[in-house]
């Protein structure tokens, strides 16, 4: 019974995609099936809007992330070194782009960066998605920080090691996968804004889900069927090699 | 500790983007709200309250409403299907947890337009269910299932179910079941033991899952926009008209001031319930 | 000085906000000691082995090693290294990288340190464990990986913090004598903290007794456990009796003593008449017979027996009505419950705690 409605749950979450799976190899425009085709693949590729804008999104959550990484663990290392006075303030609103409704943020930066004239470009885009990504960073860099037992870094100073010494060889391997965790679920969500990217994008940087949203807004359009089956390919096929990585790296450290 | 105030170089750079990208945008839009538009686009420096009191217009007042019917809707069912979903997870082997757990995160990775435009090909007129309804003679002229109220919801839920499932998932997991295996065997029926003892444990877990559907559920204007077509504004679409279309900065800025007064209000409630002092619980 | 200690804490206070947890301690050892740090959890004896360590800082007072004061050095400038309660072993790292560590820091070359940690490990007894994750090794295994990883770089001195704390009963026994050969073995001095007291006087050639931040007395497990000189020293250690009473008598050495709960004793030890004191005598110390001995007179009655083990527990009702506790291999007679007795000791079994 509960089996079921976990299955239940899960179909109904993937049915959509199957469905665009399905529509994204049928010959025809509209919704009546019209036989097999790889048509849309073709117009996928050939469709330079399609192409560039998923090379601005994989640009601009490239560098998001990475600059999302340096600040939010350097942050959240620091953070549990220091006492001072703005401290809980400044965790509080170095929060905030997580927990606003985007379009504040989305709003605030269309003002802000029209007020400064600084012209819409690709640098916008960067700060508007560093500053979201931040807190996924932070956050996981932080709770497992708290789970750190000190005694860790403590013995490897009293082996010889000096502070910074122990931060490089103990506190960095072991805060490794909650940087990777954050950093991951920052990219996610870089890849996936529509609504900040729709307020700060300049012409010339669109991001891919804006494109996706005007070309879903302006009708049929049997491209974008192919581009999330191509999505979904490329999710599943990495979370594969991913847990087969795991299992080759369990099996190797067994032996 | 007796640890001496001082703050560590590396947390600078965090501080100096915080002060820079947050807080002063955040300021900004605070501050806009309370100007007069400018005549082409932009502000002029005239301070006034007109923004607010133009809100009190009965149009704004239903946009308002029907946001916060739409955004209380789709937090209630986000949990009361994500929550059973979540709970029994819970109870199968450590091993397919993960599993489940996995399936039910990996299209999170997939664009949410690109999901939501499988939602626009079943539903519309001529979609999948139609077309299934009609070949099958249940129905004899297709049913408007999209650009509505109810396709809004569809989509909202869809895209922020995993939020409310992972959420609660976190706090079903933590808790020791002893507890409940205590209260059955004082006499409390399975049904009882689930409301007397597990609910009220695992209620910080759905109270953060509340938070993080709730809020971007007032600002995601791309689903409306697509789901419910034009009959269906909310107030996330009234701030993007007014921003672009409409060039209209301060009365945005004064609508984003009543959504950020709603997000406090959820978040205070939310911090009430955990007891939790950090943002970064929700998580 | 010609015998110059080889530490010597020196008058250490240190306070967190406003609790005060060190009072004042001050400490030589000397080399190639076993002093074990014993007391109660919270009385102070970890934060004395941080400030040795130097991972905490004395709020006044110094450390000094052979005559330097190494008070204001960071950890890793000390020639000490410690073996940490959970062990805190490096969760990524291999045993071999473990034990290496500290070498890998002083750039020592690559052969040197692989047969230093091949060494080390047979030390523990743990060759052929290199490539194993901590992880993947039973509780008295990382305590030899724990001790190895401190050893290597062959420190003056040893800090242990209650590093058989998280171990069974039997393997415990077991690491105790092999920690106490292995001290013995490389001759480097180990202050070690426990609060049991039976690895205390198993293990050690000095004890010191902590409590509430002051060492309330340091001496050999002989004398600790003899000879206590406080209360709180007695009665922390094995099944201690205390007894209450008034000089009445001073003699040649040793004193006539009214007790509180009716009846006189004897002390070996010359006190004003009047003055106030209390006496510990250990519970397996005491007789009792139809007739006093040693010219004690301590009416009491026989509330009951119990038998532990292979040992006898006599509990003694005095007429004052506090219950004394007597512990015996084998009693010679045996007298019934209710039966009315005489309670003594040889008076240098007991000692005085407490004098007012």
């Amino acid at each position: 019974m509960s089996q079921l409605y976990i299955w239940v749950v899960l179909a109904v979450m993937y049915l959509p995609m199957l469905v665009v799976v399905a529509y994204s190899f049928n010959s025809s425009r509209y919704s009546n099936w019209e036989g097999f085709s790889l048509q849309w693949y073709e117009e996928l590729f050939n469709n330079s809007a399609i192409v560039d804008t998923l090379n601005n999104s994989l640009m601009l959550a490239f560098f998001s992330c990475a600059l999302a990484i340096l600040l939010g663990t350097m942050g959240a290392v620091g953070m549990a070194k220091s006492r001072f006075r703005t401290q809980g303030l400044l965790e509080n609103v170095s929060l905030i782009p997580m927990m606003l409704p985007e379009i504040i943020l989305g709003m605030a930066y269309l003002a802000l960066f029209s007020l400064c004239r600084v012209p819409f470009s690709m640098i916008t885009l960067i700060i508007a998605h560093t500053t979201f990504c931040i807190p996924y960073v932070f956050v996981s860099v932080q709770s497992r920080l708290v789970g750190l037992d000190p005694a860790y870094v403590e013995a490897a100073r009293d082996l010889g090691a000096s502070q910074t010494r122990a931060f490089y060889d103990i506190t960095l391997p072991l805060i490794a996968p909650a940087v990777l965790n954050g950093a991951l679920l920052a990219f996610a969500m870089s890849m996936d804004d529509v609504v900040i990217s729709f307020f700060v994008a300049g012409t010339n940087s669109q991001t891919l889900p804006v494109q996706v949203y005007s070309m879903l807004k302006s009708g049929v359009t049997p491209e974008i069927n192919a581009l999330c089956t191509l999505m979904l390919v490329a999710v599943f096929l990495a979370i594969g090699l991913f847990g087969l990585g795991r299992a080759l790296f369990k099996r190797a450290s067994r032996g | 500790m007796e640890k001496k105030r001082h703050i560590s170089l590396s947390v600078w750079p965090l501080y100096i983007w915080t002060v820079l990208f947050v807080a002063l945008p955040l300021v900004y839009v605070v501050v806009i709200s309370f100007l007069q538009r400018g005549d082409t686009w932009g502000v002029t420096d005239q301070v006034t309250i007109d923004n607010y009191v133009k809100m009190v217009d009965p149009m704004y007042g239903s946009i308002f409403l029907e946001t916060l019917a739409m955004a209380v809707l789709t937090t209630a069912l986000t949990f009361l299907f994500g929550y059973p979903f979540a709970y029994y997870v819970c109870k199968l082997p450590a091993r397919l947890r993960g599993v489940m757990i996995l399936l039910l995160m990996a299209p999170f990775w997939i664009n949410s337009l690109c999901r939501l435009n499988g939602w626009m090909i079943l539903l519309k007129s001529n979609g999948v269910i139609n077309s299934l309804l009609l070949n099958l003679g249940i129905i004899d002229e297709p049913l408007k299932l999209l650009y509505n109220f109810g396709a809004v919801v569809v989509g909202m839920v869809y895209a922020l179910a995993p939020f409310m499932i992972l959420s609660c998932y976190n706090s079903i997991e933590k808790m020791d079941w002893s507890v409940v295996e205590a209260a059955r065997d004082l006499g409390a029926s399975a049904w009882k033991a689930f409301v007397t003892v597990t609910l009220p444990l695992t209620m910080p877990g759905v109270v953060a899952g509340c938070v993080l559907v709730f809020v971007p559920s007032m600002g995601l204007f791309f689903i409306s926009d697509l789901m419910g077509g034009a009959k269906t504004v909310l107030i996330g679409n009234l701030i993007r008209t007014e921003l672009t279309a409409a060039r209209n900065w301060p009365f945005g800025a004064a609508l984003s001031m009543v959504m950020l007064l709603a997000t406090v209000g959820i978040i205070w409630v939310y911090k009430r319930v955990s007891g939790s002092k950090s943002l970064g619980d929700l998580m | 000085m010609e015998n110059q200690a080889l530490l010597r804490l020196d008058n250490i206070h240190k306070s967190f906000g406003q609790t005060e947890v060190l009072k004042g301690i001050s400490l030589d050892v000397q080399a190639g000691e076993f002093v074990t740090l014993l007391g109660p959890s919270g009385c102070g004896k970890t934060t004395t082995l941080r400030i040795i360590a130097g991972l905490e800082t004395a709020t006044s007072g110094r450390v000094l090693v052979e005559g330097k004061d190494v008070s204001a050095l960071p950890p890793e400038k000390r020639p000490v290294n410690t073996v940490f309660q959970n062990y805190a072993l490096f969760p990524h790292m291999n045993v071999f990288k473990n034990v290496a560590y500290a070498l890998t820091i002083r750039r020592v070359k690559k052969d040197e340190i692989r047969q230093r940690v091949q060494r080390m490990l047979e030390l523990v007894q743990l060759s052929g464990f290199d490539r194993r994750m901590p992880s993947q090794l039973s509780g008295g295994q990382r305590q030899r990986v724990a001790i190895a990883r401190a050893l290597v770089l062959e420190p003056k001195i040893l800090l242990l913090d209650e590093p058989l704390g998280a171990l069974d009963l039997q393997l415990r026994r077991q690491m105790q004598v092999e920690l106490k050969n292995l001290q013995e073995r490389l001759g480097i001095t180990f202050i070690y903290i426990t609060h049991d007291q039976e690895e205390a006087l198993n293990m050690s050639t000095r004890i010191a007794v902590m409590n509430e931040g002051h060492f309330e007395q340091v001496g050999t497990p002989e004398d600790i456990y003899e000879r206590p000189v406080t209360r709180f020293a007695a009665s922390f250690i094995g099944q201690a009796n205390i007894l209450q009473g008034v000089v009445e008598e001073k003699a040649e050495g040793r004193s006539r003593v009214q007790l509180e709960q009716g009846g006189t004793i004897f002390v070996n030890e010359a006190l004003e008449p009047g003055t106030k004191i209390a006496v510990s005598v250990r519970a397996e110390r005491i007789d009792y017979a139809k007739e006093a001995g040693y010219g004690f007179q301590v009416p009491g009655v026989i509330e009951r027996h119990s038998y532990i083990g292979g040992v006898l527990r006599t509990t003694i009702k005095l007429s004052g009505g506090q219950e004394l506790l007597i512990t015996g291999a084998n009693p010679s007679s045996h007298y019934p419950d209710g039966c009315a007795i005489q309670v003594f000791w040889d008076p240098d079994t007991a000692a005085v705690v407490e004098r007012s």
